[in-house]
């Protein structure tokens, strides 16, 4: 390196020491010299900053009907720094408040880690009245404000709770992740349903006022506020009318239904029950009451749409019955003779119905759910035809629907037994298949999917609940559009076929579900009943009733109407309901009842399936 | 194959630099976020996590010859351009600016990305080429174009503060490969008129800033707010601080973002003036053994990757002590090693691991 090349070295070393020689003198100037003018700054500065909480934003029905808002909470607020003597002041504030004086006591513990400087609140949501009179007495109360803090309300109860999801404050984890950048301990955020996964949609921009406090940090005056951003609207694809005519109809039984639309997949109607109370949660669940829901044997927190995974049973004979004709497997005028049995390989299978069905071909095997017609079709088309049909009508797969949880069920193949059992797979599992039991797990979400897609020529769509989302000032940021997942290249004969043999279930005598047809309506649909323990032929002695309620068969129905031309398809789970022609095809019934505007027909006579 | 000099070359002296200052600004990030709500506090703990990360980033950097990346550089430049292309199209939507990728369990950050890369293309484009007379106007217009580029696409975004970064260490590298004296006249003729022009391409929210770094008290409660109150955080620190976690300014939730850009803020309250003399010097030895690295580096390639790793890093301390002074205007800027910040620590460790790289190979050839 020649001279000039160390030169540039030193050039550079001198101007970085030269910087940093400023910075130096800066630093002086402004800790040794200024630095006690600063100290008194420091010591009075009187200016702080206090976050305020934006408004989450509304959720509406597809029709503008609110479905969860914000009222005003009132809560108790004190500085813990100005309270003397606690004893009088709270039996003073718990009179006012109206709450125990040991209830003011807890709080104040629970809120003893937090810095002396900062507001802790000694009673939640007293109400306006209370708030009124706090508000005047606190006047003369040093150190006691009342603090007005937007919580979620829901003007319809508990309808849609687990579509809507509850709210819960931040958890510690939580607040590590990137997803939750700029929130605090303490902030309410979704804990489920679409408040979780549109929470960044919801929750708007936060706020603050800038205060001016005295010595003790009691406010004086504010300063300057920056408004928080109120969230943004959100409209659904639910119906409200529909949504209460759903969960009326499933009553208190268990179990999970959804209606959606067969050429878009918006969601209409979702309802899973037990249901919660949503405004339980708005202000932090007590922990007794959260304990007793987790301890729910009937599971009131989870969504059973898409969390629950249910053998499809009989309802899966459409899918069995696809495979076979698109396989070129069968004709639908293909006869077998149910006897009430069947022997495949050395084992002995059992139709429902003891006394057998007779000949039966495709159209009555579907009417009548025989299961000896698919347990001989389904042997001979074989579980790989049936596993890709599956596959290809949404079944063993998330539908992709816009809440966050969805399970996806289970469609068993030769592949999946090798991984999960170390074994080959037995042609006794492939006749188990065809009729939906075994190691086949759907959910009612899959299953609705799997309807629509039978019913619009084969399309499968991706569900979805959020129809469009608005800034606070009405421009639309977000709008779903329908999503085809598969397109299915079904053959239309067959299609015709599946529709009017399904068509034939509701409306012909000796149909399972022919209880509930509707008058002046065609609806199509398919009855199943799912086998929740084994013990069957051990309890077969029981009388019905006497069963014990969780080994009870679950019911199922899924259906789409009007069957010559469908618009909507629906699937109904009942857990425990024992026959699905009895306790879920009536669900769908009314349901189709209402959106057509039809009456149901015929009322209760008919034969009850007591099989299927 | 491994040489087993190459151990014995490893720069301890500057790996404890780094670590040194590293584990101050640990320490200093529990005293400012130690106010904090119970479940907010650890922000700490993810600071020495990404510590980690960069450590080990700048150790598998060192395990490869820092020359093969001549082959590299220009892949990489086009890659970094076309990400910022790609941000600028479909980037996250942040408080007003597109900045980020989403990459789910991380943002990445281009801008970032694109102050290693710059200084990789540029020290392999003067690596090529020797003007023994110094470098003409001519001479400079490709580098000034592979900096130009970079510079409007993150100025777009907008981010001022990183584009004028970048801006920075590229010219840094420039004028110190050789330049004309007239040239570097004319330069800095230019340099002179272009703020004059720039003006008038500058976002409300930018010239707003430059009017209360000019004059702060004119808006104390809005735009002026962060600089007063981190001047009288600094200056209330005296000769001899207020001590860990008694910094009133701090721990009283005045002083806004100080566990990112104003860091030091918070150090300058508690340890006075004795720490902040202690911490600049550490500075000071970091960026004079990055410039001592260049000056025994094996290879042209070598010594121009360290001026500009150098020059980043020396630029990042600069802006952000200047700004938390108030001596430069608000703009954005961490302070390496001392910020809270995953994508700043990575940047900068990176940075560290090709100095720690061309240093152990000096005597290579």
């Amino acid at each position: 390196m020649g001279n000039s090349g160390k030169n540039r070295f030193f050039a550079l070393l001198a101007g970085v020491a030269g910087i940093f020689l400023v910075l130096l003198l800066r630093l002086w100037n402004l800790q040794v010299i200024e630095g006690p003018r600063y100290r008194t700054q420091s010591e009075d500065n009187h200016i702080r900053m206090v976050p305020i909480s934006p408004a989450r934003g509304p959720v509406f029905d597809r029709n503008g009907e609110l479905l969860v808002e914000n009222r005003p909470s009132f809560n108790l607020m004190v500085l813990p720094r100005e309270i003397g003597e606690r004893g009088t002041l709270f039996r003073r504030l718990s009179a006012l408040a109206g709450r125990d004086p040991e209830a003011l006591e807890k709080n104040w513990e629970k809120g003893k880690r937090q810095p002396r400087y900062l507001p802790l609140a000694l009673a939640e949501d007293v109400g306006w009245e209370r708030m009124e009179l706090l508000a005047e007495n606190a006047v003369d109360l040093p150190g006691v404000f009342i603090e007005a803090k937007p919580v979620r309300s829901y003007p319809f109860g508990d309808m849609a709770a687990h579509v809507l999801g509850y709210m819960g404050q931040i958890a510690e984890e939580e607040l590590q992740k990137n997803d939750y950048e700029g929130y605090r301990s303490g902030d309410f955020i979704g804990k489920s349903g679409l408040e979780r996964a549109l929470e960044s949609h919801l929750r708007g921009e936060p706020g603050n006022h800038l205060i001016e406090v005295d010595v003790k940090g009691k406010q004086l005056r504010i300063l300057r506020t920056k408004e928080p951003k109120p969230g943004r609207q959100v409209y659904l694809t639910l119906d409200r009318n529909l949504q209460q005519t759903l969960e009326e109809a499933m009553g208190d039984q268990a179990g999970g239904a959804v209606v959606i639309k067969v050429n878009s997949g918006e969601v209409l109607a979702m309802a899973s029950s037990p249901r919660f109370n949503p405004a339980r949660f708005a202000q932090g669940i007590s922990a007794a009451e959260w304990q007793q829901l987790l301890e729910d044997h009937r599971h009131p927190l989870s969504n059973k749409v898409i969390q629950g995974q249910y053998p499809p049973g009989s309802t899966f004979k459409i899918v069995t019955a696809l495979a076979a004709l698109e396989a070129g497997m069968v004709k639908a005028d293909r006869a077998v003779f149910c006897p009430g049995q069947i022997h495949i390989g050395n084992r002995r299978f059992r139709c429902w119905r003891r006394g057998g069905h007779g000949w039966t071909d495709l159209r009555k095997a579907l009417k009548e759910s025989c299961d000896v017609w698919f347990y001989q079709v389904g042997f001979e088309t074989g579980i790989d035809r049936i596993s890709a049909m599956s596959l290809a009508l949404g079944l063993g797969q998330p539908t992709g629907i816009d809440l966050a949880g969805e399970k996806k069920g289970l469609i068993p193949t030769r592949e999946w037994k090798r991984r999960a059992f170390k074994e080959n797979w037995f042609d006794g599992e492939t006749v188990n298949a065809s009729i939906g039991q075994g190691f086949v797990l759907t959910t009612p979400m899959q299953l609705a999917v799997m309807m629509a897609a039978v019913a619009n020529g084969g399309t499968v769509y991706r569900p979805f609940l959020v129809s469009r989302i608005e800034d606070p000032t009405g421009e639309v940021v977000f709008e779903n559009k329908p999503t085809a997942t598969r397109q299915n290249d079904l053959q239309e004969e067959n299609l015709r076929m599946m529709r009017e043999a399904l068509s034939a279930v509701v409306n012909e005598q000796r149909g399972t579900a022919w209880r509930s047809r509707l008058e002046g309506l065609r609806m199509a649909g398919k009855t199943g009943t799912s086998q929740v323990v084994k013990l069957k032929e051990k309890i077969l002695s029981h009388k019905e009733d006497e069963i014990p309620y969780r080994f009870r068969d679950h019911a199922l129905f899924v259906a789409f109407a009007p069957a010559e031309k469908p618009e909507i398809a629906m699937a109904v789970v009942v857990e425990h309901g024992q026959h699905g022609s009895s306790a879920a095809a009536p669900v769908c019934q009314a349901v189709f009842a209402h959106y057509f505007g039809v009456r149901p027909a015929g009322g209760h006579e008919g034969t009850v399936f007591e099989g299927d | 194959m491994f040489d087993r000099r190459l151990l014995t070359h490893f720069d301890f002296f500057f790996l404890l630099l780094i670590l040194a200052v590293a584990v101050v600004g640990i320490v200093n990030l529990f005293s400012a976020t130690y106010s904090w709500p119970v479940s907010a506090r650890p922000i700490y703990q993810k600071q020495i996590f990404w510590l980690f990360i960069g450590l080990g980033i700048a150790f598998l950097l060192c395990l490869f010859d820092y020359r093969r990346l001549r082959r590299l550089a220009w892949p990489l430049y086009v890659g970094a351009v076309l990400l910022l292309g790609w941000v600028a199209l479909f980037g996250k939507v942040s408080m007003g600016a597109r900045r980020w990728i989403d990459l789910g369990f991380f943002n990445l950050q281009p801008s970032e990305t694109m102050k290693i890369v710059i200084i990789i293309a540029l020290a392999y484009y003067f690596n090529d080429r020797s003007h023994p007379q110094g470098c003409s106007l001519r001479d400079l217009m490709v580098p000034f174009g592979l900096l130009g580029l970079p510079f409007l696409l993150i100025l777009r975004q907008p981010d001022l503060g990183t584009a004028l970064l970048v801006v920075f260490i590229g010219t840094t590298l420039i004028l110190f490969v050789r330049i004309r004296w007239r040239t570097l006249l004319l330069l800095g003729g230019m340099a002179a008129v272009t703020p004059w022009l720039g003006w008038f391409s500058l976002k409300d929210y930018q010239k707003a800033r430059i009017y209360t770094f000019l004059d702060p008290e004119s808006d104390p409660l809005g735009a002026g707010y962060h600089i007063i109150q981190s001047k009288i955080a600094v200056g209330g620190g005296g000769f001899w601080g207020r001590g860990f976690l008694h910094g009133p300014q701090s721990q009283l939730s005045f002083l806004p973002e100080r566990h990112t850009d104003f860091a030091f803020s918070v150090f300058a309250e508690e340890w006075g003036f004795f720490g902040c003399g202690v911490l600049l010097f550490l500075y000071f030895l970091i960026i004079v053994w990055g410039i001592y690295i260049a000056f025994r580096a094996a290879d042209k390639f070598g010594r121009y990757l360290s001026i500009g790793v150098t020059a980043m890093l020396f630029w990042h301390a600069v802006v952000n002590l200047g700004m938390v002074m108030g001596l430069l205007p608000v703009v954005g800027v961490p302070l390496p090693l001392f910020s809270y910040g995953g994508t700043n620590m990575v940047t900068t460790m990176t940075g560290v691991g090709l100095l720690l790289n061309v240093s152990m190979r000096r005597y290579m050839f």
